[in-house]
């Protein structure tokens, strides 16, 4: 019911949508043909374990974790209805809110995924040449596992930072320190295992961010394997994990200090 | 008396352009000042992203020696060209631009037309923000720290005369002129289409083309688009052009200052013809607008 409900919801602009997809692509164009004039001084040769064609296939990945992991618009959602008052429906409804937000995400991004396929194989089918070929099977899975991870990362990492409202009231500064160093660390601006002088190294292997962007992608180019793999899938549950207990324990702390504004 | 008789009756007097630019850059102050928290938040975020930006180069820098021809300093003399104009359009222009289709669906823009001052003044104008100037003097702090770099290093240090200085800011200027006008432009459509809620994304797209070297749209694909954003929609010219000028000035290198000028001419001639156009593609707008809610 909630996921119809959701879907419906997302697929009334449907052409808008795909369009907007399509422009996403853009800022990934000039980061092309800034990496392509580097190598071309460079001459044949890598960048910390990429070549060209793989910092193409690196960009284009990302836009793909990105999809699942990024949550349009849900903290400043939660904190909004923290401070409009309309959470109260949640504490007098027999139902879990987080869960119940979770579901209506799930439902939003298979609308997503249901349209934006579209341009999304359309601009891997032209960018093609660009991937070393079909990965292993073992990447495959560990790929998919780490995007179902990491959506649920998205989900919860989120919505504390939502629930954070519930003694600021206003989060909207909050989250836009949240989203640029999200952009820097996640590996949406670079593949971040470039940051390999120490001190930044284990920071940035250790913070959830990288599992936003850079780990889906990394593992499907094959840059992680073995032990590597599977310590950095565990690290990533753990963080899903923690998130969810987080969330949790803000949600009960924060209704029992709420004081329902707006009558 | 209809209002009619009472504008014939009072003497006409010339608006001073000036004094109401300082008194809407007061006010901007004021209303900025009034929420001094979250004018320091967004100053220090703004620095941040820059920062960020930076140390994304600094990390490539470590990897290579040039970047389509510029050198470290070079670059980053380039880098804080963008974060100076994109400042100056952001405090400046940026506010105002977006609120344009408000007024236009709230029928506001009747106040503006009313008005005994030139319209497209007042509301491009209207509001200052003051936290965007940060960046601008971030950008600064870049410029002079990779200008030292760049004087005293040991091979072909720069020369740098007050001449180069001074056709910098000059350029700049331009610069900020042409940016102006593709914004302008935009929110103008949207008296036509009555919304323009894609002016923000459609402004990241056209400042993300513009912030890179031109030499980096190179190839079957590259120069195309180098052509395209140099004579159609002039936004490469915005930083490139000041940045060649404080980084390789005239006569240090035949084969670049040649460019260099052919580039700063064709740059005088686009500000003038892109103000041109966007003025004239505003006043058309204007005509065609039919208010809302009287």
């Amino acid at each position: 019911m909630i996921l119809r409900i959701s879907l419906q919801e997302r697929l009334v602009y449907r052409g808008d949508f795909a369009l907007g997809t399509l422009m996403r692509f853009l800022p990934i164009v000039t980061q092309v043909f800034l990496w392509y004039a580097i190598f071309q001084q460079l001459g044949q040769s890598n960048i910390a374990g990429y070549n060209y064609q793989e910092f193409v296939a690196y960009y284009l990945l990302t836009m793909v974790a990105r999809a699942f992991s990024s949550m349009p618009g849900l903290s400043s959602q939660i904190a909004g209805q923290i401070r409009s008052g309309e959470i109260k429906k949640f504490l007098i409804q027999p139902i879990d809110p987080l869960g119940f937000m979770l579901l209506s995400r799930v439902a939003h991004k298979l609308a997503y995924y249901s349209v934006a396929a579209g341009p999304f194989a359309l601009v891997f089918f032209l960018c093609r040449g660009y991937f070393p070929g079909w990965p292993e099977a073992t990447a495959w899975a560990a790929f998919l596992a780490s995007l179902v991870l990491c959506f649920l990362l998205g989900y919860f990492l989120e919505a504390c930072l939502g629930l954070v409202g519930f003694w600021l009231l206003e989060v909207s500064s909050l989250l836009f320190v949240y989203m640029l160093f999200s952009f820097f660390l996640s590996g949406h601006m670079f593949p971040i295992d470039m940051l390999d002088s120490e001190p930044w190294a284990t920071i940035v292997n250790t913070l959830p961010f990288q599992y936003l962007a850079y780990f889906p992608s990394a593992v499907l180019l094959g840059k992680i394997e073995g032990w590597q793999l599977v310590y950095g899938l565990t690290l990533e549950a753990l963080w899903v994990v923690f998130f969810i207990l987080l969330s949790r324990f803000l949600w009960l702390r924060g209704t029992r200090r709420y004081s329902a504004y707006g009558g | 008396m209809s209002t009619a008789e009472a504008t014939s009756n009072t003497p006409f007097r010339r608006p001073s352009y000036w004094g109401v630019f300082l008194t809407f850059a007061r006010n901007s102050l004021v209303r900025d000042m009034t929420f001094r928290g979250n004018f320091l938040i967004e100053c220090v975020t703004s620095v941040t992203w820059m920062a960020m930006n930076l140390g994304f180069y600094l990390i490539i820098f470590k990897y290579t020696r040039q970047i389509a021809g510029w050198d470290q300093y070079e670059f980053f003399a380039f880098l804080s060209t963008t974060m100076i104009v994109n400042s100056l359009v952001q405090s400046f222009f940026m506010p105002n631009c977006e609120e344009v289709s408000e007024l236009i669906r709230t029928g506001g823009l009747d106040f503006a037309l009313l008005k005994p001052i030139d319209t497209q003044f007042l509301i491009s104008l209207r509001k200052i923000e003051w936290a965007g100037l940060s960046n601008f003097a971030a950008g600064v702090v870049l410029l002079v720290f990779s200008l030292v770099q760049m004087t005293t290093r040991s091979d072909t240090p720069l020369l740098l005369g007050p001449v180069s200085l001074m056709l910098y800011a000059y350029f700049v200027l331009c610069g900020v002129v042409i940016m102006y006008s593709v914004m302008i432009s935009l929110a103008a459509t949207s008296i036509w289409l009555g919304q323009n809620r894609s002016l923000y994304d459609f402004w990241f797209y056209i400042t993300n083309f513009s912030r890179y070297p031109m030499e980096i749209y190179d190839g079957p694909w590259g120069n195309p688009l180098r052509m395209i954003f140099t004579f159609v929609l002039p936004i490469l010219l915005v930083v490139n052009v000041p940045a060649r000028i404080i980084a390789w000035p005239f006569g240090a290198d035949a084969a670049q200052s040649s460019l260099t000028w052919y580039l700063s001419i064709f740059t005088l001639l686009a500000t003038a013809v892109s103000f041109g156009a966007s003025r004239w593609l505003f006043q058309r707008a204007l005509r065609g607008y039919r208010s809302a809610s009287s």
